[in-house]
C-alpha cells in the first residue's frame, strides 16, 4: 500500500497526525479563506488523502477511517471549498438553461474547444525533452494509475442507455477482462519501461497541489451521486480529448528514440480505443443522461467545464515551468 | 450487445462506428485485425491508423451530418 505523504501546510499535518492513529481521534482543524481553492499544495493534498482512503489506502493507516464521521466532516470542509472556487472559475449549473441532447457532443466540444491553453501533448511530439516527457508522465501518474477508478463510482447512480455506455466504456478501460490490458496496467508498464517507478502512489511528494486537484475533481464528482451528471461530462471530454494527444505522445516518445513496442502501448492503444470511447461518452452516455434527466444536462457540461478548466491551468503551469527552465514538480521533501 | 443485426452509425463530425458481428478486411480479403469488438472507422481520411480513427476528425474540423446527406444539389 502507498506509504503517506509528508504534510505541506495545517490541514495535511492534521489529517496525516490523526489518520495514524486509531479512528476517531479528533480532527478539527478546518480551511481558512484566502487559500487558493483550485491549487491550494496544503488543502489539495488534504482532499487527495482523504478520497485515497476510498482508493487503496495507506499503508499503516486504519481502514475504518474511510468512513470515520470526523474525517467526513473535515472532508466536506475541504470539498466546499474546492467546489466553491470551480464555481468560481466555471459559473454554476443551478444558473444555466437545460441542455437540447441531441446537441451534446456538439456542447461538449465547444467547452474543449473554447478552452484558451498551450498544448502540452503537441510541444512533447515536436520538442519537449525527455525529462519534460517524464515529468508529464509523473504528473499523470495520480490519475492513470487509477485510471477509470473515479469514473466508475457512478455506475450505480446511472440507468438504461447511459448505464450501458459507461460500462462499455470502463470494460474497455480495464482491459476488457484482461488484467494485463488493464488501462493503468498498461500506464505502468510505460513508466517502468522508461526507468520511473512504477509503484502507486509512489511520486505523491512530487506532485503539485494543481496535479491533485486534477484527481481530485475527478473523486469528487465520482464519489457524491449529488454530482453525477458532472461526473458523466468529465468522462465524456476526458473521452473526447484522449486520441489526439495520445497519438503526439506516442510522437514524442518515438521522437526521442523510445520505441519499446511496450512502452508506446499506453498511448497507442488509447488513441484507437478512445476514438471510439469518444462516440460512445458524447452521445450515448452524456447526451443519454440529459436525455432521461433533463435536470442533470447543465451539470453534465458543468463537469466537462471544470475538466477544462484546471487541464487549461495546468497546461500553463507546466508550458511555464518548462519555458523558464525549471521543473514543474515540487522537491523532494526534506524528510525522503 | 445491441442486437442480432450489425450496426454501423456515422457520428457526425466523426467516425463510423462498428458495433456488432462483423468481419473487416482488406481488398485482397486479407483479415484486418480491429483489435476490439466496436471500432471506429475513418471518415474524414486524415487517420494515421487508416480505416482506424484516430482523432484526428477534430484536429481537422471534419464536418459531416450523422444522418444521410444529399449534396448533389438535384
Amino acid at each position: 500500500m502507498p506509504i503517506l505523504p509528508a504534510a505541506r501546510g495545517r490541514l495535511s499535518r492534521a489529517l496525516l497526525d490523526a489518520i495514524s492513529e486509531a479512528p476517531g481521534a479528533a480532527l478539527e482543524a478546518r480551511p481558512s479563506g484566502g487559500a487558493d481553492p483550485l491549487g491550494d499544495e496544503d488543502l489539495h493534498l488534504a482532499l487527495y488523502c482523504c478520497y485515497e482512503l476510498h482508493y487503496r489506502g495507506f499503508d499503516a493507516v486504519d481502514e475504518r477511517w474511510e468512513w470515520d464521521p470526523g474525517l467526513l466532516a473535515f472532508r466536506a470542509a475541504l470539498e466546499a471549498v474546492f467546489e466553491d472556487g470551480l464555481r468560481a472559475a466555471v459559473g454554476s449549473w443551478e444558473d444555466a438553461p437545460l441542455v437540447d441532447h441531441t446537441r451534446m457532443d456538439l456542447l461538449l466540444r465547444e467547452i474543449g474547444e473554447a478552452v484558451a491553453a498551450p498544448s502540452v501533448s503537441a510541444h512533447i511530439a515536436r520538442d519537449g525533452t525527455r525529462e519534460q516527457l517524464e515529468e508529464l508522465l509523473v504528473h499523470r501518474s495520480a490519475f492513470q494509475l487509477k485510471e477509470a477508478d473515479a469514473h466508475t463510482w457512478a455506475i450505480p447512480r446511472l440507468v438504461g442507455g447511459p448505464k450501458g455506455a459507461m460500462v462499455e466504456i470502463q470494460a474497455d478501460e480495464y482491459g476488457g477482462g484482461r488484467p494485463e490490458r488493464i488501462h493503468a496496467k498498461l500506464f505502468a508498464d510505460t513508466l517502468a519501461g522508461l526507468g520511473l517507478d512504477a509503484t502507486y502512489g509512489a511520486y505523491l511528494d512530487r506532485l503539485p497541489g494543481l496535479t491533485l486537484a486534477t484527481v481530485n475533481l475527478a473523486s469528487m464528482c465520482g464519489l457524491h451521486r449529488r454530482l453525477r451528471g458532472a461526473i458523466v461530462g468529465h468522462l465524456a471530454l476526458y473521452e473526447m480529448q484522449s486520441s489526439v494527444p495520445s497519438r503526439r505522445y506516442a510522437e514524442g516518445l518515438r521522437r526521442l528514440g523510445v520505441d519499446d513496442p511496450g512502452v508506446v502501448e499506453f498511448f497507442s492503444e488509447h488513441v484507437a480505443a478512445d476514438a471510439v470511447h469518444e462516440a460512445i461518452a458524447a452521445v450515448d452516455m452524456a447526451g443519454g443522461l440529459a436525455r432521461d434527466e433533463p435536470a442533470l444536462g447543465p451539470q453534465v457540461l458543468w463537469g466537462a467545464r471544470a475538466l477544462a478548466h484546471l487541464d487549461a491551468r495546468q497546461a500553463h503551469e507546466l508550458m511555464d515551468a518548462w519555458a523558464q527552465g525549471r521543473s514543474s514538480l515540487l522537491r523532494v521533501p526534506v524528510a525522503l | 450487445m445491441s442486437g442480432p443485426r450489425t450496426r454501423i452509425t456515422p457520428h457526425r463530425d466523426g467516425p463510423l462506428l462498428v458495433r456488432g458481428d462483423f468481419e473487416l478486411t482488406d481488398q485482397d480479403g486479407n483479415v484486418i485485425d480491429p483489435g476490439r469488438e466496436v471500432v471506429a472507422l475513418c471518415r474524414c481520411g486524415k487517420s494515421r491508423i487508416r480505416p482506424f480513427c484516430d482523432g484526428s476528425h477534430q484536429v481537422v474540423r471534419f464536418r459531416a451530418p450523422s444522418g444521410a446527406e444529399d449534396r448533389t444539389g438535384g
